[in-house]
C-alpha cells in the first residue's frame, strides 16, 4: 500500500473543483467526469477502469474507501431503530453506489461490521447485529455484488462509537459499518 | 463507602429502627475492612429482612493468620463468617467490639451475656497453625435461648486457603439456622473492562470470592469477553472471545489452565452453556445464516441443530435439570420471548408474555421458577415468574439491569447494572428484600456467573 502522492493530490484537487462546480451550478444535470486516473491510488498497479456513462463512482480515497459522485466520501456507516435491521431509502441509495462501485472492482472486499446499542442482553445484540450486517450483505448481492467480496462480523453492543449512556448515544451505536480491506 | 441510600417506607420496619442502624454502623466496620484489602470490591447493603437471626461470630483464638507471604493482613475468620451470614440478609451480626466477652471454648460461653445483647446465635472458635503451614480451625455454634451448642466441627486447610476455611464456617452456620445449604463458598465468575467503549479498552475474565475478595484473572484479551458460564464441576468455564477477530468459544480447564476452542464457525458463535451432566455445551450459531440454538457433544464433536426459524434469533440456551430440554430467548413471534423446547418431543412452548421484550433466562434450582432480562416502557429489569401459576414480578428497580445468575442455593442473585454511568455488580435476594452492590474500583464489572457448589476444600499439605 504505497499511496501514489500525486496522483492522489490530482484527484483531490479535481474532486474539490467538481464539488465547488456542484455546489456553484445546482442545475446543472451532470458532472463531466474528469479523465484522470480514476483507480483507487492504493493499488496503483491495477489498469486503470474504463469510466463509463451513468456509472457514478469508480474512484476511492486514499485509505481505499470509495468516493460517491461529488467526490465525497461515500457513507460507509448505516443506522438503525431500536430492535430493527431496516434499511432506509437512503442508506439503499448510498448501497447502490457501492454495488456499483463493488461490482467494477472484483478484488475489493468489504468486512461488513454489525452493531448495537448497550440495552437489551449481550448475546441477543450479537445476533442483532449479525442481523443488521446481514441486511447490508443482502441488499448488495441483491445488487450484483459477489458474496465473496463480503464478509459480516458482529459485535453486538461491544464496541460502541459512542461510549455514552442516552438516547443519542444509542441512536449512534445501532449500525452496521462497512470496512473496505 | 457509600452510606445505605434505600430507605425503610412501610411502618411495619419502624420498630426495628435500631436493629437497622446498628446493621448499617456494623456492616460499615466490615466493609470498610474489605475495602482496605487488596480488592477492588466493595460491598453496601441496601435493604435488609424485617427480622433477622441475630448472631455474634466471637473472635476467634490463635496466633495471627496470613494466607499468602509479604506484608497481608492477618485473616479474620470471624470477620468473614460475620460478614458472609449479613450478605445473606438473613443474619444481623455484631460487631466484635460490643460484646461483653470474647469467649474461646465452650466453657468460656456465658450465655446471660449473650442474651442481654439480644442475640439469637453465637459461634465461637479458634485455630492453629502446624509447621507445614496448614490451619486446623474448631469452631462451634450455641442457640442462645436454648442455652445450648447445636453444632460444632472443625476443619484443617493449607494456609492459603483459610478463607476457604471461613467460608465452610459460614455455610455450615447458615444451613444449620435455615435449614437451606450456604452457598458462601462458592465463587463469582464475571468479566471486567478497563477503558470500555475507547480503542484502549481490555477485557480480563475473573474469579472471585462471592464476597469480592481473591479476585484472580483467568483470561486476560485486547478483544470482547462474553458470556462467561460455569461447567457443572466448577472446573472448566465457557465463554466467547473475538481474540481471533471473530466470536469463537472457548472452554477453559480452570485446574490446568489450558483453553480448547469448540466453537469456531462462520459466523456467530455465542452463548454457551454446559448441559448438567457437563459434557455437551448448547450454545448459538448464525453457521446455517441466522443465531439458531445448537449442541454440542464435547467429547465427540458431533453438533446437533436444535431449532429452525430461518428468520427469527434463536440464543441464550440454558439446560432444564434433567437435561431434557432447553430454555432459550427468541424473538421468532416478532419481540424477544423466552421459549422451551423439549429435545424428545421437539414441542416448542412460549413461557413468557410481561412487558415487550424477555431475554436471557435462568432457572432456579427447583426449575419451576424462571429469571430473565424483562423491559416494559423503555426500563431494563430482572424478572422472577413462576412457570406453574404463571405468576411474576419484578426483582430489582433500576433500569438497564441485565445478566442475572443465580447462587446454587437459589437464594440470591447476581446481576449486572450500572451506576454513575459504570458497570457494576450486584445481588438480590430471590424475595427481593435484599440487596448489595458490588461496585468496581476500576472500569466496568458486567455478566457476573455464579458457580454451582464447589464441594471439595483444598487437601492439607500433608
Amino acid at each position: 500500500m504505497t499511496p501514489n502522492a500525486s496522483k492522489t493530490l490530482v484527484v483531490a484537487v479535481v474532486a474539490v473543483a467538481a464539488g465547488v462546480l456542484l455546489a456553484g451550478c445546482r442545475s446543472a444535470p451532470r458532472v463531466d467526469y474528469p479523465t484522470v486516473e480514476p483507480t483507487p491510488s492504493v493499488r496503483p498497479s491495477r489498469p486503470p477502469a474504463v469510466v463509463e456513462e451513468r456509472r457514478p463512482v469508480s474512484r476511492a480515497d486514499r485509505e481505499g474507501n470509495p468516493l460517491d459522485s461529488t467526490g465525497q466520501p461515500l457513507g460507509r456507516v448505516f443506522y438503525f431503530e431500536f430492535d430493527q435491521a431496516r434499511l432506509s431509502e437512503r442508506d439503499l441509495r448510498t448501497l447502490a453506489v457501492h454495488a456499483a462501485y463493488l461490482r467494477d472492482f472484483r478484488d475489493r472486499q468489504v468486512f461488513i461490521e454489525g452493531h448495537c446499542d448497550e440495552r437489551g442482553t449481550r448475546e441477543y445484540n450479537l445476533a442483532l447485529g449479525e442481523r443488521r450486517a446481514q441486511a447490508v450483505q443482502r441488499y448488495l448481492v441483491s445488487a450484483g455484488v459477489r458474496a465473496g467480496q463480503l464478509q459480516t462480523i458482529s459485535y453486538g453492543e461491544e464496541r460502541p462509537e459512542d461510549a455514552g449512556n442516552d438516547e443519542r448515544a444509542w441512536a449512534r451505536n445501532r449500525r452496521a459499518v462497512m470496512v473496505y480491506r | 463507602m457509600k452510606a445505605a441510600t434505600s430507605p425503610c417506607p412501610r411502618a411495619v420496619r419502624r420498630a426495628f429502627a435500631m436493629r437497622w442502624r446498628l446493621l448499617r454502623s456494623a456492616l460499615a466496620i466490615l466493609a470498610a475492612a474489605a475495602a482496605t484489602a487488596l480488592q477492588a470490591i466493595e460491598i453496601v447493603i441496601q435493604e435488609g429482612w424485617d427480622s433477622p437471626y441475630k448472631i455474634a461470630v466471637a473472635p476467634f483464638a490463635g496466633p495471627p493468620l496470613r494466607d499468602g507471604p509479604g506484608p497481608v493482613a492477618p485473616v479474620q475468620i470471624a470477620d468473614i463468617v460475620a460478614f458472609d451470614l449479613m450478605r445473606s440478609g438473613q443474619f444481623d451480626s455484631l460487631p466484635g467490639d460490643s460484646m461483653l466477652s470474647h469467649p474461646a471454648t465452650p466453657d468460656e460461653v456465658h450465655f446471660r451475656d449473650w442474651r442481654i445483647l439480644g442475640m439469637d446465635y453465637l459461634v465461637i472458635g479458634s485455630a492453629r497453625q502446624a509447621e507445614s503451614g496448614d490451619v486446623t480451625v474448631i469452631y462451634h455454634l450455641f442457640d442462645i435461648s436454648a442455652e445450648r451448642e447445636i453444632f460444632s466441627s472443625f476443619l484443617t486447610v493449607p494456609q492459603t486457603a483459610i478463607r476457604d476455611a471461613a467460608h465452610r464456617i459460614s455455610d455450615a452456620v447458615y444451613e444449620q439456622v435455615t435449614g437451606i445449604r450456604g452457598a458462601f463458598s462458592t465463587k463469582i465468575l464475571y468479566v471486567l473492562v478497563e477503558n470500555p467503549g475507547t480503542p484502549q479498552a481490555s477485557y480480563q475474565l475473573k474469579i472471585a470470592d462471592t464476597d469480592g475478595e481473591r479476585a484472580t484473572t483467568v483470561f486476560r484479551s485486547d478483544q470482547p469477553i462474553l458470556s462467561p458460564s460455569w461447567a457443572p464441576d466448577s472446573r472448566r468455564v465457557a465463554y466467547v472471545t473475538f481474540e481471533t477477530g471473530r466470536s469463537t468459544i472457548v472452554v477453559q480447564d480452570l485446574d490446568r489452565g489450558t483453553r480448547e476452542r469448540v466453537a469456531a464457525y462462520p459466523g456467530t458463535n455465542g452463548a454457551p452453556m454446559f448441559s448438567p451432566d457437563g459434557a455437551k455445551l448448547a450454545m448459538s450459531l448464525s453457521r446455517d445464516g441466522n443465531a439458531e440454538i445448537y449442541i454440542k457433544d464435547l467429547e465427540s464433536g458431533e453438533l446437533r441443530r436444535v431449532t429452525r426459524r430461518p428468520s427469527a434469533i434463536d440464543t441464550e440456551p440454558i439446560w432444564t435439570a434433567d437435561g431434557g430440554s432447553v430454555i432459550f430467548t427468541s424473538d421468532r413471534g416478532g419481540s424477544p420471548r423466552i421459549y422451551r423446547k423439549d429435545l424428545t418431543t421437539a414441542v416448542v412452548e412460549r413461557l413468557t408474555f410481561e412487558g415487550d421484550y424477555n431475554a436471557r433466562p435462568r432457572l432456579l434450582p427447583d426449575g419451576l421458577k424462571l429469571i430473565y432480562v424483562h423491559r416494559a416502557n423503555n426500563v431494563y429489569r430482572i424478572a422472577w415468574q413462576d412457570l406453574e401459576r404463571g405468576t411474576a414480578r419484578l426483582l430489582t428497580e433500576t433500569s438497564l439491569d441485565e445478566s442475572p445468575s443465580i447462587a446454587p442455593n437459589g437464594t440470591m442473585m447476581i446481576y449486572a447494572t450500572r451506576e454513575h454511568g459504570q458497570g457494576i455488580l450486584a445481588v438480590v435476594s430471590i424475595d427481593s428484600r435484599v440487596k448489595y452492590i458490588l461496585p468496581s474500583a476500576a472500569g466496568d464489572v458486567r455478566e457476573p456467573a455464579w458457580s454451582p457448589f464447589i464441594d471439595a476444600l483444598p487437601p492439607p499439605s500433608e
